[in-house]
């Protein structure tokens, strides 16, 4: 076993969290990146402080998983979903949209602005999860740095959107709130697709950047579980460079929007 | 003759397109082993790259897609906005891990995980670049064993990237960009 294994093997044993089926070379640059920061030399000195030191796995956390997006990244995205899979969600009298992996939540406001738009998020229960509670509680939250709203202004108009995007937050302070009528759309809460299952039937799973993080076997693991929460025909959107390709799932989907990754389940 | 090395990693920024277009002519085909290649270039659009370099290589190019076996005789391009990886046992991760050296995909992040997954049987080539990205990077596949490669600065378009290289190893060539596509065919 390597010192990185034995390390996941200690957080999943002491802390129940399962990282030893995430892919291992990004790990392995983060781990890195988490021994200077934490002044040890040794991935076995890191382990022997996590597990003595319960506070030290909850800063651990920030390393070992991804927490800051952006609002409507990959416009295009948002774009082919208000154009081709929106005209799908109107027929339905009442929505589930989960998105799965939602750090500090900038996809989920993404989502609740779109569905505001199109007249359907009076309707709709969005779920966001995600494992690392500190990356939920600032997507609980729903406030960031105001000076990261030029681009996400610039995005949001590049996706489609109708309104101001101002409109959906009030800046104070540097900081940007978003609304409450946005919020209240959002339970965000904590899942995992590696150790968890389905917890509702959904229409629509967004999942974006974070099966890459994953090895071939949990991929699948983590597919199934998206295609067994959908419902029939519901749709699934994956990250730019994410695909069905290389899974075992591949026969249960067909590309609906190949170029954004958009499927629908058979 | 043995092959001296089972893949081939090569990174570049400003100037880099000029320097593989002058080297990747010099790589015959079919090729015997992967090429995987970092460019920086802006994150929002789509890269256009990989019909840059196609037009100029003997093997075919692509965008590298997450979990996809390196192929021998393919040569693999990062996308936009995505770090290139390559895991042990020669398939390729792609992470949206923050940027190194202000550039995503970073060169030292497919070197440094390049030499994990090859040890030594990996040579590193390092181009014309603005950045010091990749310096570190070769200096990790230099210790695993392999085969490192630099442009001669007076060669490259743009110094730094190549001196930040030579400033901190010795590299096992130091060539202009066409005479180094024939000494990765010698290795390979």
């Amino acid at each position: 076993m390597t010192d990185l294994e034995s390390l996941l093997e200690a957080i999943y044993r002491t802390y129940h969290y399962d990282f030893r089926s995430y892919a291992a070379a990004s790990l392995k640059r983060r781990m890195t990146a988490a021994l200077a920061s934490f002044q040890v030399p040794t991935l076995a000195a890191l382990e022997r402080q996590i597990r003595d030191e319960p506070a030290a796995f909850t800063a651990l956390l920030g390393y070992l998983t991804v927490q800051v997006s952006d609002l409507f990244r990959d416009p295009s995205y948002y774009r082919a979903l208000r154009q081709t899979i929106v005209p799908y969600l109107q027929t339905y009298p009442s929505l589930k949209v989960w998105v799965a992996g939602c750090a500090s939540g900038e996809e989920a406001y993404s989502f609740a602005i779109l569905l505001h738009e199109e007249g359907l998020l009076d309707r709709t229960q969005i779920y966001a999860t995600d494992i690392n509670p500190e990356s939920l509680r600032l997507a609980q939250e729903g406030v960031y740095a105001v000076d990261r709203f030029t681009k996400f202004s610039e995005s949001y108009l590049a996706a489609g959107g109708t309104a101001s995007l101002s409109d959906y937050y009030t800046a104070r302070y540097g900081s940007a709130l978003f609304d409450r009528r946005l919020k209240k759309a959002i339970l965000f809460s904590d899942h995992s697709l590696a150790t968890d299952s389905v917890f509702a039937e959904v229409h629509l799973v967004s999942c974006r950047n974070v099966l890459i993080y994953f090895d071939r076997a949990l991929q699948d693991r983590a597919l199934g579980l998206l295609r067994d929460a959908l419902c029939r025909r519901g749709f699934l959107g994956l990250g730019s460079k994410e695909s069905l390709r290389f899974s075992t799932h591949a026969a249960e989907f067909r590309e609906l929007v190949p170029e954004e990754r958009i499927y629908q389940r058979l | 003759m043995a092959a001296r090395v089972d893949a081939i990693v090569i990174g570049g920024s400003s100037g880099a397109l000029e320097a593989l277009a002058a080297l990747l002519p010099g790589i015959g085909s079919p090729g015997t082993v992967p090429i995987a290649i970092v460019v920086h270039l802006p994150p929002a659009r789509p890269s256009r790259i990989p019909e840059v370099l196609a037009a100029r290589a003997k093997l075919p190019v692509r965008e590298a897609e997450d979990k996809e076996p390196a192929e021998p005789g393919i040569i693999y391009v990062a996308p936009p906005n995505y770090h290139l990886l390559v895991e042990r046992g020669g398939t390729f991760a792609l992470s949206d891990d923050e940027a190194l050296h202000f550039s995503r995909p970073a060169i030292d992040a497919l070197f440094e995980s390049a030499a994990d997954a090859y040890g030594g049987r990996l040579a590193g080539v390092l181009l014309s670049g603005a950045s010091e990205d990749g310096a570190a990077g070769l200096a990790v596949i230099q210790r695993a064993g392999g085969v490192v490669i630099v442009q001669s600065p007076d060669d490259a378009v743009s110094r730094p990237m190549p001196e930040a290289a030579l400033a901190r190893l010795e590299p096992d060539h130091l060539l202009p960009a066409r005479e180094i596509g024939p000494v990765l065919g010698s290795l390979t």
